[in-house]
């Protein structure tokens, strides 16, 4: 018997706007509201207000926290800038992936923000590797709204109007109505967009205030997951997991350059040998012949019929009205253009390996109008 | 004519010896948008509870069971070039595939729209 689900916060609000619920991560979640075709439009050609608050928002302070995070994890934390979060990964010593997260120096602490399924055992490794100095809050009293799309800035500018002048992968501290909030211009959409922490409660309000603009919809899960396959991006537990390295899954920009040279994480051995000699296996997108999706799970063929890898994550983009896919295959096959098989449900159909993202992303970065 | 429904969410409906099926509104609520479908051919033959089509949303992939045993007359083409006809008319231009009944009896076995009512709110 697994334990029942835990209510988000906002799970009132989410069954009184229609949506359906389902078990994701130990909490009851909306998988979607009007139907997952149309909320993956609406943040495309909009804004999708998404609620994350099962995501795991931790405070890491104390002595030596900059110094016991480094030997955990491979971002240049002696470099990283006030308010500008940084995606990394959590290692184990042969360099395969705990959970990948974002971390932002916030004063005289970290925040660090993991994933839902796996944030209790990251809290638990935290305590167990960082030294005794350094404390980990989980704040469990604080919940996460995503705002995601073109017309993100639009609608969040109207109630806050110092957001517009963040840019990608920046942040701050802000105050709505008297609630304090930390918004960053980030997300796992491939749009523009915020990220934004609020007291679970008060984030009922800073929900109701967001949705009463026109550009915002409320958007559930299966669009979070249309939205992050067509922007390219890993989901932990999926596509990334303690056998998948950094090297493997593509995310070598996560390793930082000093931290390369160095050394000094868990796996940085088998890491710095996949740096130079390149990783046995490459996680690569493939487009998928016909219209029937490839789902996770089936397996990719090669011309003589031999299984040489998995696909991690499968569905229909409703941009491209096509079927796509992210895959681990062999070095010699990851090149963009190389066609496999794919076979699932005892059908094989074809597919080629593409760049992603399969859909550009559209990110405010600095200095670009 | 009648119309019968199995646990499995597929509408049966049938004139004389042929019966058109397809899956029911709550089946195509449940399942969300519809992206990919796939039909039987003419001439094949199908067993009761065996796999007869396949329907596939944005989230996942479904088999459609044949709620009776008989010979497929025709699949529904339009349905395969537009999978949408599934959200938007399940009980009508949704239709999947008509078939010639090999065996009446097993209609008996079936729940008609009432039963099937009562069955999905206990779902």
């Amino acid at each position: 018997m697994s334990d029942p689900e835990r209510p988000l916060p906002l799970d009132g609000w989410h069954r009184r706007l229609g949506a359906r619920m389902v078990p994701f991560a130990g909490y009851a979640m909306p998988i979607q509201y009007e139907g997952i075709l149309a909320e993956h439009r609406w943040t495309r050609s909009s804004a999708g207000l998404f609620d994350v608050s099962h995501m795991g928002q931790l405070l890491i302070a104390g002595a030596d926290t900059e110094k016991g995070l480094e030997a955990l994890l491979p971002a240049d934390l002696a470099l990283l800038k006030e308010a500008r979060p940084k995606y990394s990964m959590l290692l184990l010593d042969d360099g395969g992936i705990i959970d990948d997260l974002m971390v932002t120096r916030r004063g005289d602490h970290f925040y660090m923000v993991v994933n839902g399924a796996t944030k209790e055992g990251d809290v638990a490794h935290l305590e167990a590797k960082l030294p005794r100095t350094v404390v980990v809050d989980h704040m469990k009293e604080q919940a996460l709204l995503a705002l995601q799309g073109p017309k993100a800035v639009d609608a969040l500018a109207r109630l806050i109007p110092g957001v517009a002048a963040l840019s990608f992968m920046t942040a701050g501290a802000f105050e709505f109505d008297g609630i304090k909030a930390w918004i960053s211009r980030s997300g796992y959409t491939g749009e523009d967009g915020f990220e934004i922490s609020v007291p679970a409660g008060a984030v009922e309000r800073v929900a109701d205030r967001l949705l009463a603009q026109d550009e915002v919809r409320p958007i559930g899960l299966g669009a979070r997951d249309s939205l992050r396959l067509e922007a390219g991006l890993p989901l932990y537990g999926h596509d990334l997991d303690f056998t998948t390295t950094p090297v493997e899954a593509d995310l070598v920009f996560a390793l930082s350059k000093r931290r390369r040279a160095e050394g000094g994480f868990p796996g940085w051995h088998r890491i710095a040998k996949e740096l130079v000699d390149g990783p046995v296996r490459k996680r690569v997108g493939l487009a998928v012949a016909g219209r029937q999706p490839v789902r996770e799970g089936a397996l990719v063929i090669d011309i003589d019929g031999n299984e040489i890898g998995k696909v991690t994550s499968g569905g229909f983009s409703p941009s491209l009205e096509a079927p796509i896919a992210m895959a681990y295959v062999p070095l010699a096959y990851a090149m963009p253009g190389n066609s496999v098989s794919l076979a699932s449900r005892g059908k094989v159909c074809s597919g080629k390996v593409t760049a992603m993202p399969f859909v550009p992303h559209r990110y405010h970065r600095k200095g670009v109008a | 004519m009648s119309v019968y429904y199995s646990k499995d969410h597929e509408w049966i409906r049938v004139e004389g010896d042929t019966a058109t099926v397809g899956i029911t509104d709550f089946a195509q609520g449940q399942l969300g948008d519809v992206v990919f479908v796939e039909v039987p051919e003419a001439g094949q033959g199908l067993v009761q509870g065996g796999e007869a089509a396949v329907v596939e949303s944005v989230k996942a992939a479904s088999d459609v069971y044949a709620p009776v045993s008989g010979t497929v007359v025709e699949g529904n083409q339009a349905l395969v070039d537009d999978p949408a006809l599934v959200n938007s008319d399940p009980e009508g231009e949704g239709w999947f595939f008509k078939l010639t009944l090999s065996d009446t009896h097993q209609l008996n076995e079936l729940m008609n729209a009432d039963q099937y009512r009562s069955f999905c709110d206990s779902q």
